[in-house]
């Protein structure tokens, strides 16, 4: 493959506005978008304020939109758009813009500062936990998140009502309790913390309407829906909706 | 210009009544609601026109009332059929709970419960969501409405009544299964015998059980409820296959949709004369 | 006078990987305000790159582990160069930091009776690395990162406030650490806000310097942006040492194409599960690259090798899992010979190996990322790989206890930006370890450090001066073109420009393999770079602006690679992470003696401008004799391959 020219719109500006502006960029072979970014840095436009880290998809570091979906910058090749195509890069739309490709994302360390953290359990010191490769398998899936919050941009549920912000914890945290409740030794329980009741009370479980969003955006390929935010659904309708957990809860108490 | 003087205070304008979401005035300042350049619209429409040409189908057939036994089939709408004035059916699940005053199509009175395992289904919320409601249309694109509480309070807080219907879909699923069985009789009742109905029920009862087990309600009452697999192995090996098939959830909705579809018209096509069904043996 | 925003904490630690969150853990624990500054946003250090595994001797997978054997292998990675006691407490203290990390929360891969499993990894005899897939690092993050929330809620409950002991700055970058008006102790650390440019000075008796390493000073580079040396710099620029800056470790397999991920890295893990390497004639070439010193713990034969992922205790273990200065050597070698790929690199392949089941479950972002960003699927066909800069490990010359800096009060140092753990080459898995031992003895010390500060009544009061100099400083690229008339000899340089020729010169004069001629070059041209650094300038205002962001960082870069150079053409042998074309051989001479850097000007100025002197002296050192009941835990044949014929008599 030989080098070409592409043309990109790149956002630049910040709270007080700004806007799309176009560069003429030289695209190598095997080149990611973020590698054109960095050009256009080094080349024209120096103060392109763009945040990145391992460039190697591990960190999520550098999320923005490409053509209007959330993606990282690192992981998205060039080979993927035409030649003749314009490529469009904006910030995260859902965030608060601080300058260029650069949002404040600070809403998801408020948000993850709500979750109660892991509660060790009663009597077990270090180097006693005893855990099954079956029983970790699920919450290890969740903790391959690298934090990237594309999952909370594309969320319709703060992207597009500002004001949900307050009362949703977004699909990242909800992941978070999921976890920490499919955790085998995690014993919130004992120390009076109903993780599948703040699920829903406190971080807004009702908002999420299962639309996948999250799920299609994943760099990681977690299934955030399916496999975190169901469950956790359906755990909230075992405490509360079904009549026969209730009835088989009542009968015989049995740690499940 | 360079400036390396420090940089002021901001003065933000007052918040703007009229925008919200991505046009927020704290978000970065792009005046298109959205960005996508490919075909995002195709999805939810497509979803949407496959929804609705099934309510159309299925409303028309659940009204009439007619044409849905043809010994020994029974169509999957109308089983059970459990009122007075539902057409005798050999064997069949037939009762007569619901007396002479009810004069509407039987099919009305069980169809509630398919109906609503599948409204309130994962996968299915999924797309009238975005397909009827844009809520949202596809990923990034913008809702159209003002407000938005999802499924926090009535009447969308009834979807965790999923559970409920999930029982009932067992039911349901069994029922068509013994009515699967019965269509191994000929039009005399005799057993050992086979016809394309036959085959045609199997596939959906196949299909109908394939879905209702794939169901998340199920994959969470089989094992995912357990915090330590590890302590009931044979349940965490249920769990397995249910996640596995839970995976094609999307397919099985679509494939069981309308396989009950053409279930339902293959019947009407011998119970209204117009097809006659080849029998095998 | 500047606009200087200024807040007063206990301990101030500069980067947030795993030691720095280590150390404000252990610091708040102690009862210590804490304050974390670091360049990117919580929870995206470079520690998240860490794949393979976190090393200690918990015994769980081979019962023949201990700390003793942990601490063996260890010395020999480091060609015996190591600072024993590092070494020592290291291995000895490594399981209990990893079975910490499950009382927070972490979650590893598990042996089959429920214990923390453990892998393979060149150089350690057992298997003793604990993992979770080939994301151990990010594990590590996570669980220190949700262990400070989790102290946070504690702080919230009981003050109200989540801040109130325990703070991360997110997205600042320290410049400089300030002392007293005595220019003896440490009073606290400057430095600028990225997102609004903002200059801030953070009042500390103890600053933990946990800044990581120095790999972007090179082209091919496994590291992120973040690397820059930033505390290397800081340390010289208050007067520390550095020591043994002459061993950078080239990871042996990065990736090689395309060009533009050039340099990630490709786990150890891969080899340590069985991937092999192979030249472009499809040979095992790795055995013919057995040192001396290896001779007899590694197979000999492809049979033998194949074995010994099954039967580990009758087989010698294959050649794939030398050290990492060996391997990266060999490929090196095989590559010059013209039995290279096509890309420059060498094969290295599981396809073959394993099923490819195993490989997805195994190697999951091996595998994700040869799909994403090369097109190769792993499962089916060989990996490119070649050498690539990966670890310092060289760095601040500390107390192996304390970590405290030498000869400055108040300033302590853990992780890469350390030095003398890993003496000249660091084995793979002892990183992550390194970080949580070292971390906490960081933050232990440190906060004992500030309360005897606090108890005797003297904290120290931050030098105005040096505060003001540090923001005229930091200001510097802003008015590049027009002021400053002693230094703008010329235009305005292109701080981008700079660094790309900055990484040029040191990958190509002072990379994997050098010469004594390269080397002078290369110091030349580093003084012409500096010359020029004087002069980067910058577009734009200070808010978030990538450019000067990068023209501060030069100073370090420049300053690190100084020191780099100048101990590599200094150490006249090859060990380890310094190999030297003209010297090929391990001189016993040589080994215990350190090279330090210091600043050529301990006044603090930059403004030495003569080439030929540079702004690096170095110094030679001798270390202090190894404890004789660790050398009783080799065997004397070993250890005369190591040590003078004097020190053994000893």
């Amino acid at each position: 493959m030989t080098a070409y020219e592409a043309h990109f719109r790149v956002w630049r500006g910040d709270v007080e506005g700004g806007g799309l502006k176009d560069f003429h960029v030289e695209v190598n072979e095997g080149e990611v978008v973020l590698d054109i970014v960095h050009r256009i840095q080094a080349t024209q436009a120096p103060d392109l304020a763009v945040r990145w880290n391992c460039k190697a998809g591990k960190c999520g570091s550098c999320s923005a939109e490409i053509n209007g979906r959330p993606r990282l910058l690192c992981m998205t090749r060039m080979s993927v758009f035409g030649r003749d195509e314009t490529i469009t890069i904006t910030p995260l739309r859902a965030f608060p813009v601080v300058r260029d490709l650069v949002t404040d994302v600070s809403f998801n360390y408020e948000k993850a500062r709500e979750v109660p953290a892991f509660v060790p359990p009663e009597g077990l010191g270090p180097g006693e936990y005893r855990m099954w490769q079956e029983d970790v398998g699920r919450p290890q899936e969740f903790r391959k998140c690298i934090e990237c919050f594309l999952c909370q941009d594309t969320c319709h549920v703060v992207r597009d009502f500002e004001e949900n912000k307050q009362a949703f914890a977004g699909p990242r945290f909800l992941m978070r309790v999921a976890e920490l409740d499919m955790h085998p030794l995690d014993a919130a329980g004992e120390a009076g913390i109903d993780r599948k009741r703040t699920a829903q009370e406190e971080h807004g479980l009702g908002y999420c309407n299962i639309t996948k969003c999250c799920t299609e955006v994943c760099p990681e390929g977690i299934k955030i829906t399916d496999n975190a935010l169901i469950p956790l659904k359906e755990r909230a309708v075992d405490r509360k909706y079904d009549p026969l957990v209730w009835l088989g809860n009542k009968i015989r108490r049995r740690p499940s | 210009m360079a400036t390396g003087t420090d940089p002021q205070a901001r003065t933000t304008s007052g918040p703007d009544p009229a925008a919200h979401g991505v046009h927020a005035p704290s978000r970065a300042a792009v005046p298109a609601r959205h960005l996508r350049t490919d075909r995002w619209w195709l999805a939810p429409a497509a979803t949407a026109a496959g929804l609705f040409a099934f309510v159309v189908y299925s409303t028309w057939r659940a009204f009439s009332g007619a044409d849905y036994y043809a010994e020994p089939y029974v169509s999957p709408f109308y089983s059970p059929c459990v009122a007075q004035n539902c057409v005798p059916m050999k064997g069949g699940a037939n009762w007569e709970i619901f007396g002479a005053w009810w004069g509407l199509s039987p099919a009305l009175l069980i169809l509630i419960f398919p109906l609503g395992f599948r409204l309130t289904c994962y996968y299915y919320r999924k797309a009238y969501y975005r397909g009827f409601w844009a809520s949202p249309p596809a990923c990034a694109v913008p809702e159209p409405r003002a407000k938005y509480t999802g499924e926090t309070r009535f009447p969308l807080i009834l979807q965790n009544l999923h559970r409920y219907f999930f029982y009932f879909a067992v039911i349901v699923a069994g029922i068509l299964t013994y009515d699967t069985v019965l269509g191994f009789r000929d039009e005399s009742g005799r057993w050992g015998h086979m016809g394309l109905g036959t085959l045609v029920l199997l596939i959906n009862i196949v299909l109908i059980w394939a879905y209702t087990l794939s169901c998340h309600s199920c994959r969470h009452i089989v094992g995912g409820r357990l915090k330590h697999f590890s302590r009931h192995p044979v349940r965490y090996r249920l769990w397995g296959w249910v996640s596995s098939l839970n995976a094609r959830h999307m397919a099985l909705a679509w494939a069981s949709l309308v396989s009950v579809a053409l279930a339902d018209f293959y019947v009407y096509l011998v119970a209204s004369g117009a097809f006659d069904d080849p029998r095998f043996f | 006078m500047t606009q200087v925003e200024r807040q007063a904490w206990d301990v101030v630690v500069v980067g947030a990987g795993g030691a720095g969150l280590r150390a404000a853990i252990e610091a708040r624990e102690q009862g210590k305000r804490c304050a974390v500054i670091c360049k990117s946003l919580f929870g995206k250090a470079h520690t998240v790159m860490a794949e393979g595994g976190i090393a200690a001797s918990m015994g769980n997978v081979n019962e023949g582990d201990n700390w003793q054997v942990h601490f063996r292998d260890t010395m020999r990675g480091g060609k015996f160069l190591n600072h024993w006691r590092m070494a020592e407490l290291h291995a000895q203290e490594a399981p209990d930091r990893v079975w910490e990390l499950e009382t927070w929360g972490a979650l590893f891969d598990r042996t089959p009776d429920g214990r923390i499993s453990q892998r393979n990894f060149g150089g350690h005899e057992y298997p003793r690395l604990a993992h979770v897939g080939d994301r151990t690092g990010l594990e590590l993050i996570r669980t220190l990162q949700q262990k400070i929330v989790a102290l946070q809620q504690e702080d919230k409950a009981e003050f109200g406030d989540y801040e109130a002991r325990l703070k991360v700055f997110q997205e600042y970058t320290v410049t400089r650490v300030i002392k007293d008006e005595d220019g003896e102790r440490v009073a606290g650390v400057f430095g600028y806000e990225r997102e609004s440019g903002r200059f801030f000075v953070i009042e500390a008796p103890a600053v933990v310097l946990a800044t990581g390493g120095i790999g972007k000073s090179f082209k091919v580079t496994s590291n992120s942006w973040e690397y820059t040396g930033d505390g290397h710099a800081l340390a010289l620029l208050a007067g520390a040492p550095l020591v043994n800056m002459e061993f950078v470790q080239f990871h042996p397999t990065g990736m090689v194409w395309p060009p533009s991920v050039k340099g990630i890295l490709v786990t150890e893990s891969v080899r340590g599960d069985g991937g092999v390497l192979r030249n472009s004639d499809g040979k095992r070439f790795m055995f013919d690259y057995i040192p001396d010193v290896f001779k007899e713990k590694y197979a000999q034969t492809e049979d033998e090798a194949d074995r010994w992922y099954e039967d580990p205790d009758n087989n010698r273990r294959p050649p794939e899992l030398l050290p990492r200065d060996e391997v990266a050597r060999a490929i090196n070698a095989e590559v010059k010979a013209g039995r290279g790929s096509p890309h420059g690199g060498v094969f290295l392949d599981v396809s073959t190996r394993m099923p490819a089941e195993v490989i997805k479950r195994r190697l999951p972002s091996m595998h994700h990322q040869f799909k994403e960003l090369a097109d190769v699927d792993i499962t089916a066909e060989p990996m490119e790989v070649g050498p690539t800069c990966h670890y310092v490990m060289g760095g601040v010359d500390v107390d192996p206890d304390t970590t405290a800096a030498a000869g400055v009060p108040g300033l302590f140092a853990a992780g890469e930006v350390a030095g003398g753990m890993h003496g000249s080459n660091r084995l793979g898995g002892n990183s992550l370890s390194d970080l949580l031992v070292f971390g906490r003895r960081a933050g232990l010390y440190a906060a004992r450090y500030a309360e005897e500060a606090a108890g005797a009544g003297r904290r120290p009061a931050p030098d105005d001066a040096q505060v003001d100099l540090a923001a005229a400083e930091a200001l510097r690229p802003f008015s590049a073109e027009g002021g400053d008339p002693g230094l703008a000899a010329g235009p305005a340089e292109n701080p981008y420009t700079l660094h790309q020729e900055l990484q040029q010169t040191m990958n190509d004069l002072v990379g994997i393999i050098r010469r004594a001629g390269e080397m002078e070059e290369a110091l030349q041209r580093l003084a012409n770079l500096r010359a020029r650094a004087r002069r980067a300038g910058v577009e734009g205002h200070r808010q978030f602006n990538p450019g000067w962001h990068l023209a501060i960082d030069l100073r370090n870069m420049l300053l690190v690679s100084e020191c780099v150079a100048r101990a590599a053409l200094e150490r006249t042998e090859s060990r380890g992470g310094h190999t030297r074309d003209d010297y090929p051989e391990m001189d016993r001479e040589w080994r215990p003696v350190n090279l330090v850097c210091r600043l050529a000007d301990p006044s603090g100025g930059l403004a030495a401008p003569d080439a030929r002197q540079g702004q690096i002296r170095l110094e030679r050192h001798r270390t202090p004799p190894i404890r004789p009941d660790l050398l009783g835990l080799f065997e004397k044949d070993e250890l005369a391959k190591y040590l003078t014929d004097e020190e053994l008599t000893q």
